[in-house]
């Protein structure tokens, strides 16, 4: 009991939610717009746009008002991605495309994708040196 | 700038780094007067806390004035004395309209991490590791506020900095125990914890009507603070048999709403190695020593309410008794942005006061030291504030 506790983060992917890389699965977003916002004149939104080729994609108003499910899935099955495609969605396509489905629902609900700081290592820093502080006892 | 950086399990140092930024149009920068410790920080210090790196900076409880904003931010301007919440919401997506902020589905710009640990991501937070969003602490004299129209309040005239410094995160996280934890008139509360979150949830108890609080801990400087600004009772738990003490204090029946305000154990717990975070082996499993206590000693049909912050497994867990006695276990990180409005007026009409709370004040330089004392609850030690700019 004890030991499955402990490895529940290994149990829980492995065989919990099932989240098997190449499933091949529906995955499936709620966006709180309606189908025509979504999708004007049946555009694709981006960042799905460019994966049009590769994904199908099904749309239906989501339950209790609560906007629409846009869902894809890889055609004809993850191994006959094309290759560019293959080469954007790498080896772990239902993730990609469950993140590619976030950024799709963030862009309609605030209108920006939301940008993390930048790691300092990428920035210098400004001003005086100044002196490192003391470090707690251990 | 300078800002207070992780360097290591029990190491901290000030450290220059680099300025913040805005990132996005909805951001603003806001130049921080006062940063607090939580005790959510403690795990992290002490290195139990996956994801985060050296170097990564903490605090996420903070106020400060407008030093920039975004093209997109509407309700702030440049000068403006702000609260910043501590939970980062869209104030967009549907749990944010539900007023679960906490929950917020575009709270981070770590995309779907969240999903291993928790099956969904949830919405960000400041000063925690890069799987929380993203978002640099606020112990620094600067830090970037995404989402500002939603997150950041602005103060009243009336109310001092190191009063509303605990809207951020505290005093909403209190209120949150005592409204989601069902309390109504004339029930008996009991709250393990006199930390901040435990007193301001007394305090938030005795707002909604609650006749009897008791106040669970084992620090008698704590314990005096809570009674003397709450007006609970207290119970220290290594004096005194608590279940039998709380079947006394409320007739048998066992209290009406239980809120647990401690979190995982005293002082952050041991840290868990790269390996056993690695292979799962060891951890991280959690000691949810009063939630268990306060589970047992809850009224049937009550509710317990989980303020305190776990970030793994827990063994042991009653859930027997959570099903023989039909009790309601609800738990979450705070949704400030539906409570602070409401938290500030209450301190500006000075019916909620959280001052004390701040027990020890300190420059940034001074932030290693000031951790050392509210890891240790040194020196009656309950929150240690810094001010960046003196
Ligand atoms: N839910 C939220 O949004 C939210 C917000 C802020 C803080 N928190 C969490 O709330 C908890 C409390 O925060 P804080 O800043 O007050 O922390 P703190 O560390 O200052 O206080 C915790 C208190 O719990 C006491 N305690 C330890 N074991 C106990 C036991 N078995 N019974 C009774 N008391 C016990 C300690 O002595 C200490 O006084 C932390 O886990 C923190 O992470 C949650
Ligand atoms: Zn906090
Ligand atoms: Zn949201």
């Amino acid at each position: 009991m004890g030991r499955l506790t402990r490895g529940g983060f290994t149990l829980l992917r492995a065989h919990r939610t099932g989240v098997d890389a190449r499933s091949g699965r529906w995955q499936v977003v709620t966006v709180g717009v309606s189908a025509a916002e979504l999708m004007p004149d049946g555009r694709w939104p981006e960042p799905l746009r460019p994966l049009a080729d590769a994904v199908e994609l099904h749309l239906r108003p989501a339950p209790g008002g609560r906007g629409t499910e846009l869902s894809v899935r890889p055609l004809g099955g993850v191994a006959t991605l094309p290759g560019m495609a293959a080469h954007l969605v790498g080896d772990d396509p239902d993730g990609y495309l469950r993140q590619v489905l976030r950024t799709v629902r963030q862009l309609a609900e605030t209108g920006e994708v939301l940008r993390a700081d930048r790691p300092a290592a990428e920035r210098p820093a400004t001003g005086p040196p100044g002196t490192d502080g003391p470090v707690v006892p251990g | 700038m300078r800002a207070l950086c992780w360097e290591g399990v029990d190491r901290l140092a000030v450290r220059q780094v680099p300025d913040p930024e805005l990132r996005n149009a909805h951001d603003m920068i806001v130049r921080v007067r006062r940063s607090t410790t939580c005790g959510a920080d403690l795990p992290m210090l002490a290195g139990r806390v996956p994801g985060l790196a050296a170097g990564d900076v903490l605090g996420h409880e903070f106020l400060g004035e407008v030093a920039e904003v975004g093209p997109a931010v509407r309700r702030h301007r440049v000068g403006d004395r702000v609260v910043v919440c501590a939970a980062v919401a869209c104030g967009n997506c549907w749990y944010c309209r539900q007023g679960l902020y906490s929950c917020c589905d575009n709270g981070t710009a770590t995309g779907t991490v969240g999903e291993a640990a928790w099956g969904q991501p949830t919405g960000g937070c400041y000063g925690h590791p890069r799987t929380a969003g993203g978002f640099a602490g606020s112990h620094a004299e600067y830090v970037r506020v995404p989402y500002a129209d939603v997150g950041a309040f602005t103060v009243p005239d009336p109310v001092s900095d190191d009063r509303a410094v605990f809207a951020s995160d505290a005093a909403p996280a209190g209120w949150m125990g005592a409204e989601l934890g069902a309390v109504r008139p004339g029930d008996v509360v009991a709250v393990w914890g006199a930390g901040a979150v435990g007193q301001l949830t007394a305090q938030a108890a005795t707002v909604l009507g609650a006749e009897r609080v008791i106040v669970i801990d084992r620090y008698p400087e704590r314990l005096r603070m809570a009674e003397r600004h709450t007006g609970a009772e207290t119970l220290h738990y290594e004096h005194t048999d608590v279940p039998a003490e709380l079947r006394e204090r409320s007739g048998g029946r066992g209290p009406d709403v239980c809120v647990e305000a401690v979190g995982v154990a005293d002082g952050g717990g041991r840290p868990v190695s790269l390996a056993d975070r690695f292979t799962g082996r060891g951890g991280p499993v959690e000691d949810p020593l009063a939630v268990r206590e306060a589970v047992h000693a809850c009224r049937k049909g009550g509710t317990v309410f989980v303020s305190g912050t776990f970030t793994g497994f827990v063994d042991a867990f009653p859930l027997g008794a959570v099903m023989h006695k039909g009790l309601t276990l609800r738990s979450a990180r705070q949704h400030g942005q539906r409570w602070i409005p409401m938290l500030l007026d209450r301190m500006a009409r000075d019916e909620l006061r959280t001052e004390h709370l701040a027990t020890h004040r300190f420059d940034l330089d001074q932030a290693p030291t000031g951790y050392a004392l509210f890891r240790d609850r040194a020196d009656g030690c309950v929150r240690a504030v810094f001010s960046p700019h003196g």
